[in-house]
């Protein structure tokens, strides 16, 4: 056995554009699916049965059925229902912004309840209504609580869009195989993917351990 | 002295427990009215139920002659939109302070005057380094909350109450969560306020405050006012058992004269 890297860097352009079809489904997926969180659990805390019964359900249902299974029905299934054509692109990008906002929901809604009472009381003393403590007082102060489980989430996330290459998506992984096949090395090829999964994940994760600190040092942090 | 709070058969349940169990009363505008009480007594519910922190179960409240709430079908009917617009009017001060961590002290004080009034912001800073400056804050308006001692905090949150021009001030045992030494820094500036004609009710287990600074004193007792009047005569000769009880239970342990 003997490595050749030579020929699949040659085709190294491919893997680049499988790269940025899976930052793009993760970024889409991420800007619809962090305001369907909050929608979802500000829906859930709500006093207003019926909403909070339906947001419930709704993160139950996507936070325990198979990330592959949602796939396959949004883009299988879902057109026989209803008359829509799918790519695999928006079946992916549908998939992962409903998968991803069941997760972020609970970590708004833990975040939320995190908030002492008396932040809810102090600003309603002063004439608040709901939405501007919500808006004002509370979730500035959630959010910086929720980083390290929002970045801890988006990477899991990043890592589940693996996934699309089964729907024919040309992602970073349905590059790899399509190249693997071509040259012959699935050896070096799942190698170099591995690699720029890793780069990739763990600046990001860097990228989270620092702004951790920088909240730690305004007294905010979850780091002490 | 004209009326400004009216108070009328006021009561309030949570469950089965019956907290509140008829309360009148009427505040005379600029007096000082201190509440008395063992826990449970309802003295906290009651302050509470004045600025809808929590909704009366029955009973009707007066703001400078009007009646918060509408009377539908024998209930009273309290719409959000109302009782926010009362809550800018009423200042509230509570145990634990409740400042906003994020926002530095200026911003605490200015929170509620651009939010909720509209004010603009050259003028509620003004407005907000005023009030710090009465007390005795103004240099720390940078700091964060975090930054500041429990007095100062106290007196942060005090001063965020009377950025709002409240008509009326309620006090919820500001001093219990105080270290003892940083307690009088707190009960001055209360009492420089009432000295200024603040009208305000307060719940405190400081009886030298009841004693020095309230017009009017209410000893409550499982969700009644049992007794009431000036402290110079209520603490010093105590109509009820119950009452006497509870100076002496306040007063076991102090220095001989």
């Amino acid at each position: 056995m003997e490595w050749n890297f030579l020929a699949v860097l040659r085709d190294f352009d491919l893997l680049m554009l499988g790269l940025v079809n899976t930052l793009k489904v993760t970024g889409l997926a991420l800007l619809f699916g962090v305001p369907l969180g909050l929608a979802l659990a500000l829906s859930r805390l709500s006093t207003f049965r019926i909403l909070s019964g339906i947001a419930g359900f709704i993160v139950e249902f996507f936070r325990t059925t198979p990330p592959l299974v949602q796939l396959f029905w949004f883009f299988f299934a879902l057109p026989i229902l209803i008359d829509v054509r799918m790519t695999p692109l928006i079946a992916a990008v549908v998939t992962f912004s409903i998968q991803s906002s069941a997760f972020f929901a609970e970590i708004f809604r833990g975040g939320i309840l995190s908030i002492d009472k008396g932040q809810w009381e102090g600003a309603k003393a002063i004439g608040m209504t709901y939405g501007q403590c919500q808006r004002r007082i509370i979730l500035p102060q959630a959010i910086k609580r929720m980083i390290p489980a929002f970045m801890e989430r988006s990477i899991e996330l990043l890592k589940t869009t693996t996934l699309v290459s089964t729907v024919a998506y040309t992602d970073l992984m349905f590059q790899a195989n399509e190249l693997a096949q071509k040259t012959f090395r699935p050896l070096e090829v799942y190698t170099i993917v591995a690699a720029i999964y890793f780069v990739l994940i763990f600046l990001f994760s860097q990228l989270s351990i620092a702004i951790e600190h920088r909240l730690a040092k305004s007294g905010e942090g979850t780091v002490r | 002295m004209s009326e400004i709070l009216r108070i009328e058969n006021l009561h309030k349940s949570f469950g089965d427990l019956e907290v509140l169990k008829g309360i009148d009363l009427t505040v005379q505008s600029g007096e000082t009215v201190v509440l008395l009480g063992s826990s449970g007594s309802g003295k906290s519910t009651m302050l509470r139920c004045l600025n809808f922190m929590e909704t009366p179960t029955e009973g009707r409240i007066h703001l400078n002659g009007e009646l918060i709430g509408t009377e539908r079908g024998g209930r009273m009917r309290y719409r959000e939109a109302e009782l926010c617009a009362l809550r800018a009017r009423i200042g509230m001060v509570f145990q634990h302070f409740n400042l906003f961590p994020h926002k530095t002290v200026l911003e605490n004080v200015m929170e509620g005057q651009v939010i909720v009034l509209g004010r603009g912001k050259p003028e509620a800073q003004d407005k907000a380094m005023a009030q710090l400056d009465r007390v005795g804050l103004a240099e720390k308006a940078a700091e964060y909350p975090a930054r500041l001692s429990g007095g100062q905090k106290q007196r942060v949150a005090i001063a965020r109450a009377l950025a709002m021009d409240p008509e009326v001030m309620l006090f919820d045992e500001v001093t219990s969560a105080l270290d003892p030494e940083l307690v009088g820094e707190v009960l001055k500036t209360i009492r420089q306020l009432a000295e200024d004609g603040m009208t305000m009710l307060c719940v405190t287990h400081e009886l030298g405050f009841a004693y020095h600074v309230a017009n009017r004193v209410l000893f409550l007792h499982e969700g009644t006012i049992l007794e009431q009047g000036e402290p110079q005569s209520i603490l010093k000769a105590p109509a009820t058992d119950r009452m006497s009880e509870f100076l002496e239970g306040h007063s076991l342990f102090k220095l001989p004269d």
